[in-house]
């Protein structure tokens, strides 16, 4: 290509691209905005258009819980702390206390993978705003609660038989890394 | 003054009081919210342009943000740095505002509505915002900051280069008016797009966009913005500014904005022209001030909408852009120009409407393109500008 006509090809390419970058912006005044208003002018929950196995702050379902310790071992930074003790008289074991500190966790969800009941599972809720760190710690055992122990042949008191089927439906998805789309199959 | 008031007091002293009152007047009652709204409205029309929201919380649909952003800096702990030159730091930012606000006093807001209707109008409008190089310079080298120094080197080239096709442009539009004055230059024109100087000929017609072009690059706009690159420089020659300085920077920034609008609508596009609607003077002086406000800040708005479209260009992209092309190219222009004024006006006149048809046809095929580039997006439709 000539000297003269690279010249002038530069300013043609000049003007033709400015002409379409301008008329693709032009375009998006007419787009609706991708941002999420949160936390107000937003018509549903935050929490209900969040993605499926989404990993918001751990919650422990302390009626289903066996007391294995397995998430407290599996947690690579120790953020879960269980503490349990034995009732002498009925032979009754018991949590003293089961804290998660949030600070701490960083998500990556081991714990519930290898929870037996799916008893520890990642909640929708993300919204961890505290004034100090004492208060990012959840107590899951204000109160001294006894373990949980499975039943031969399947769970019968009607109460506890909905909350096994939440988390063994938490554990065939979470668990499995495609979700549970393998096992379908 | 011999009596009233002012008793025994010499008459130049109450003027230079009553002046200085004016201009305190017009500096808070329109320029500060004309450059105030800009800078929200910018915030705002780039926010869409990128598919997020913008200030919208301060007021209906935000448009106090300004002045919770101008309270906000004017509050703020005015810091000087030890390092840097203790005379020249504080004052840079004074210098970059007078040369901003002294352009306003040439602006013409309609027939009767100038401050000065100067001789030299236009020259002196070249001449006052010159000033702001020397204020950003004076920034650079003042903070005492590698930075600073290089924002300010960059901004003085740039602007001493894009001086020359800016004022090359100028001067092809004083060839037409055959004067300097900027009511004499908008009455050389008709109020009918045909009659403006941008559709004078063909010439013109590039001479318009080479001048907005260079305009864009002296007002230190993105794309031309190397002087604060934020990725570069950090901030350039503001770097060190904080607080009520660093707001006068920012200030005439927005406001130089829509001087770049006024003078294109003056120059270019009939300025206060209306067509002969009405006698009343109090009426028309409305609709002539009307008239070239939005006209004015139609540019504004294309100036913000090329700030969204267009990156940031490279030192020496920028070097190359003004001196291998904008310069020949005007020079072409102008020369094209005084060729088109030997010739008859009849056979002008068909050069003009045939500039006139292109310019609607490209307008045409624009929102063709615009609507091309919505369909091929596929996205929500959202016309309204609130949200």
């Amino acid at each position: 290509m000539g000297v003269v006509a690279s010249y002038l090809n530069d300013i043609k390419d000049a003007v033709s691209s400015t002409f379409e970058g301008m008329s693709i912006t032009f375009s998006h005044l007419m787009r609706k905005p991708m941002t999420i208003q949160y936390p107000d002018k937003i018509p549903v929950p935050i929490q209900d258009t969040l993605p499926h196995r989404y990993r918001g702050i751990l919650e422990v379902d302390m009626d289903i819980c066996t007391g294995c310790l397995a998430c407290e071992r599996d947690c690579p930074i120790t953020c879960i702390t269980i503490g349990i003790d034995m009732n002498k008289e009925t032979k009754q074991r018991y949590f003293t206390h089961f804290d998660i500190d949030i600070c701490k966790c960083m998500y990556c969800g081991l714990c519930s993978e290898s929870c037996p009941t799916g008893a520890i599972r990642h909640s929708s809720e993300f919204e961890g705003a505290s004034y100090n760190p004492a208060g990012l710690v959840r107590h899951f055992a204000p109160q001294a609660v006894n373990l949980y122990k499975p039943k031969k042949g399947g769970e019968t008191e009607p109460k506890l038989i909905t909350k096994v089927d939440i988390g063994q439906a938490y554990m065939d998805e979470f668990a499995t890394p495609d979700g549970g789309a393998a096992e379908e199959k | 003054m011999k009596d009233g008031a002012f008793a025994g007091v010499p008459p130049q002293v109450v003027y230079a009081i009553g002046m200085v009152l004016t201009a305190l007047v017009v500096l808070s009652v329109f320029v500060a919210p004309l450059a105030g709204v800009t800078s929200w409205l910018e915030r705002r029309v780039w926010a869409r342009m990128q598919s997020r929201v913008g200030p919208n919380r301060v007021g209906p649909q935000g448009i106090l943000q300004w002045l919770a952003d101008g309270i906000k800096n004017i509050m703020k702990e005015d810091i000087i740095p030890t390092a840097a030159d203790q005379k020249l730091f504080p004052l840079a930012p004074y210098v970059v505002f007078m040369g901003f606000l002294c352009s306003f006093v040439v602006i013409p807001f309609g027939a009767n509505l100038i401050v000065a209707d100067l001789n030299i109008g236009i020259l002196y409008l070249l001449a006052v915002t010159s000033l702001v190089v020397v204020g950003i310079l004076m920034a650079g080298w003042s903070s005492n900051n590698k930075w600073s120094l290089l924002g300010g080197m960059r901004s003085a080239a740039q602007i001493v280069s894009y001086e020359i096709p800016a004022g090359l442009s100028v001067l092809t539009i004083v060839f037409l008016a055959g004067t300097l004055s900027m009511q004499g230059i908008i009455k050389a024109q008709g109020w009918g797009p045909w009659d403006w100087f941008m559709f004078h000929n063909p010439f013109t017609f590039c001479t318009f966009f080479l001048f907005f072009t260079a305009a864009l690059a002296e007002g230190n706009r993105t794309p031309f913005d190397i002087p604060e690159a934020e990725s570069e420089l950090v901030a350039g020659y503001v770097t060190e500014y904080s607080g009520m300085r660093f707001l006068f920077f920012f200030f005439a920034e927005w406001g130089n904005l829509y001087v770049i609008g006024a003078v294109a609508t003056t120059l270019f596009m009939g300025g206060w022209q209306v067509p002969p609607v009405t006698d009343n003077p109090v009426l028309l002086a409305i609709l002539q001030f009307v008239t070239f406000f939005l006209k004015a800040y139609f540019w504004v708005f294309v100036a913000m909408w090329i700030r969204a479209t267009l990156p940031r260009v490279r030192v020496d992209q920028l070097m190359a852009l003004c001196w291998k092309y904008m310069v020949p190219l005007s020079f072409i222009c102008m020369l094209g120009t005084i060729g088109f004024m030997f010739m008859s006006d009849q056979g002008r006149r068909i050069f003009g409407a045939l500039t006139l048809g292109f310019a609607i046809a490209t307008i045409i095929n624009f929102f063709r393109r615009v609507g091309f580039q919505f369909r091929s997006a596929k996205p929500e439709f959202y016309w309204k500008p609130q949200i």
